[in-house]
């Protein structure tokens, strides 16, 4: 059979039709397992069709470190545009969600994992700040293997810009929805994304702060199984809710009525 | 001789310096001949001190920032500070031995300091897990945050941490959530805040609580993303090739002045802080009490909107269309 036209679950291991995942938002029909999502996939699922209009799409890293390690930071990034089709790892515009007026963003984990550099930690500042001029809900589905290392120092302090810049949109009483999605970890957990004042997850979601392998380096042990994932974040009391992929648009928007000053009552 | 901690590229001194000292334990009335042995090998000696400490690479520096001797934050607690209040705990969970909290004057000026706290010995640092925090020890530097916000008290932070404990315990209690809190609680104080990096500065658990309105790096500290060790075996597979990457990654005091992100450096002494830390102390404080002058009287919210565009300045980035 050609590429592409079956794929086997990473979940169930059974055999998955494209056009069958395509119809199912990538959710697989038989177990549920969520595949993950590109940036663009991302704003699909949530933005008003023709709705989305990018915010700094020419934003874009440099290599100010002058970065080799195995491989040449310029390289990298070189091929992960040439792979994605992107700019950066991320995603940012206006757009409308049912009607509503937001500033959306999405990661994009192909691209050098969603790491966060200059360019997506500038790119995410600036999203936020446009959000409290318009006064414009901010919604974010979030994916990222953490600071993008080879901008150094530079990288880590993105963690700070980010999260000054979400702590001024709450000043402002701007609603913030986040959406953890597989994976999120790292230096992008550990700012913008949990400081939402909802935090959703998708269903089997990797997320947390330290990575799996680098805990289990630590303490010499194996990990819990579901250890990390959405379901456990909610059990620790740590988001809102795990909401299922064809659930999303219908409980962002809810949320975003809600927050918004229930602006579109109920019936 | 007193046992001494060795660090790798100091072990061709330290080798010619007890060969030194097993020369002067002899009866040098008895052996006349040594005498001129002696001279050479203390010429040499110096000579080596001299070539050994100089223009260290970013992997000795790490090192350095990590002796066991190296001046700790319980040493700068106790000497440049008086009037030391130690407040505990972080009213949720427990009381995280790898950040300390208190009330502090330095020269005269009341101020709020949080720092991390490794220990000086082994029973002190499982203690203090090492100066690697847990949820709840970032919790606790935001109780005090908050503290010296509503009383109007400059913070002064000392950093020096490999970073954030990775563990099973700390992700259920969200790791990942109270740094988050913590750095948008920082960027928002209405108080002026220092922040001293004086030995390790290892990734977010050192963020946390490690920027503000100045940054001061001790010479041979360091600051980075990720320890070298970390990022080689994810880059190259390979920890061993830490000391390559630790250049790679703009770590140094010096890296950070260039990068916009520390402001200033205080020298240490040849061969590191350890080896004569009174001087270092005492720097320290000037610089520390300079920023606080500069900054008291500046209204809370120029504070934050200062705070904020020195941040917003930080990252290189390219508009000219991609
Ligand atoms: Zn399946």
């Amino acid at each position: 059979m050609p590429d592409g036209v079956w794929s086997k679950c990473e979940g169930c291991r059974r055999i998955v039709y494209a056009g069958q995942l395509a119809d199912n938002l990538r959710v697989c029909p038989h177990c549920g397992h969520h595949s993950d999502l590109t940036a663009i996939e991302r704003i699909d699922l949530l933005a008003d069709p023709g709705s989305f209009v990018e915010l700094d799409a020419e934003l874009t890293s440099c290599d100010p470190l002058r970065f080799v390690a195995a491989k040449a930071y310029v390289d990298n990034l070189a091929e992960a545009r040439e792979r994605c089709g992107l700019a950066e790892a991320v995603l940012c515009g206006r757009a409308s969600i049912s009607g509503h007026p937001v500033v959306l963003g999405a990661m994009d984990f192909r691209f050098i994992g969603a790491s966060m550099g200059s360019a997506v930690g500038e790119k995410v500042a600036r999203a936020f700040e446009t959000a409290v001029s318009e006064r414009r809900a901010v919604v974010f589905s979030t994916a990222s293997g953490g600071a993008r290392m080879q901008e150094g120092m530079l990288s880590l302090m993105q963690m700070l810009k980010t999260s000054a810049a979400v702590r001024r949109l709450a000043e402002e009483r701007v609603p913030y929805i986040s959406i953890l999605t597989n994976p999120t970890t790292g230096g992008v957990t550990a700012s913008f994304a949990v400081l939402a004042d909802v935090v959703l997850a998708e269903p089997g979601a990797l997320v947390g702060f330290a990575g799996p392998r680098v805990i289990e380096q630590s303490i010499k042990q194996h990990l819990p199984k579901g250890f990390q994932t959405s379901e456990f974040l909610l059990e620790h009391g740590m988001v809102d809710d795990v909401v299922p992929r064809g659930q999303l648009l219908a409980r962002v928007t809810l949320l975003i009525d809600y927050l918004t000053g229930g602006g579109g009552e109920a019936s | 001789m007193r046992y001494r901690h060795v660090l790798d590229f100091e072990r061709p001194l330290v080798e010619l310096e007890t060969k030194l000292e097993e020369l002067r334990s002899l009866d040098l009335a008895e052996h006349p001949e040594l005498l001129e042995e002696i001279d050479r090998l203390t010429q040499e000696i110096e000579a080596l001190h001299e070539s050994t400490y100089s223009d260290l690479s970013a992997w000795e520096k790490v090192q350095l920032s990590r002796h066991p001797d190296r001046p700790k934050t319980q040493d700068y607690l106790e000497t440049i500070f008086t009037d030391v209040v130690e407040l505990h705990g972080d009213r949720l969970y427990g009381d995280d031995g790898a950040v300390v909290t208190a009330l502090a004057t330095i020269a005269g000026r009341r101020v709020a300091v949080a720092g991390h706290r490794k220990g000086k010995n082994i029973r002190e640092n499982i203690a203090r897990n090492f100066g690697m925090v847990h949820p709840e020890g970032f919790r606790k530097a935001m109780r005090l945050m908050r503290l010296a916000d509503k009383f109007g008290l400059p913070l002064v932070t000392l950093i020096d941490t490999p970073g954030a404990y990775p563990g099973i315990e700390a992700e259920e209690r969200g790791q990942a959530w109270a740094i988050a809190e913590s750095l948008a609680l920082l960027g928002g104080l209405g108080v002026p805040v220092v922040a001293v990096g004086i030995g390790e500065g290892g990734s977010g658990g050192a963020l946390a609580i490690g920027f503000g309105d100045r940054l001061i790096m001790l010479e041979n500290a360091y600051y980075s993303v990720i320890t070298p060790e970390a990022c080689a075996s994810i880059l190259h597979k390979d920890s061993e090739k830490a000391s390559e990457v630790a250049s790679c990654l703009a770590l140094t005091a010096d890296d950070l002045l260039r990068l916009g992100i520390a402001d200033e450096i205080v020298p240490e002494p040849l061969g590191g802080a350890h080896r004569d830390p009174a001087p270092v102390f005492q720097e320290v404080r000037e610089r520390i009490v300079s920023v606080l002058d500069g900054l008291a009287g500046v209204p809370a919210q120029e504070l934050v909107e200062k705070r904020y565009e020195r941040l917003r300045s930080i990252g290189v980035i390219d508009e000219s269309a991609g």
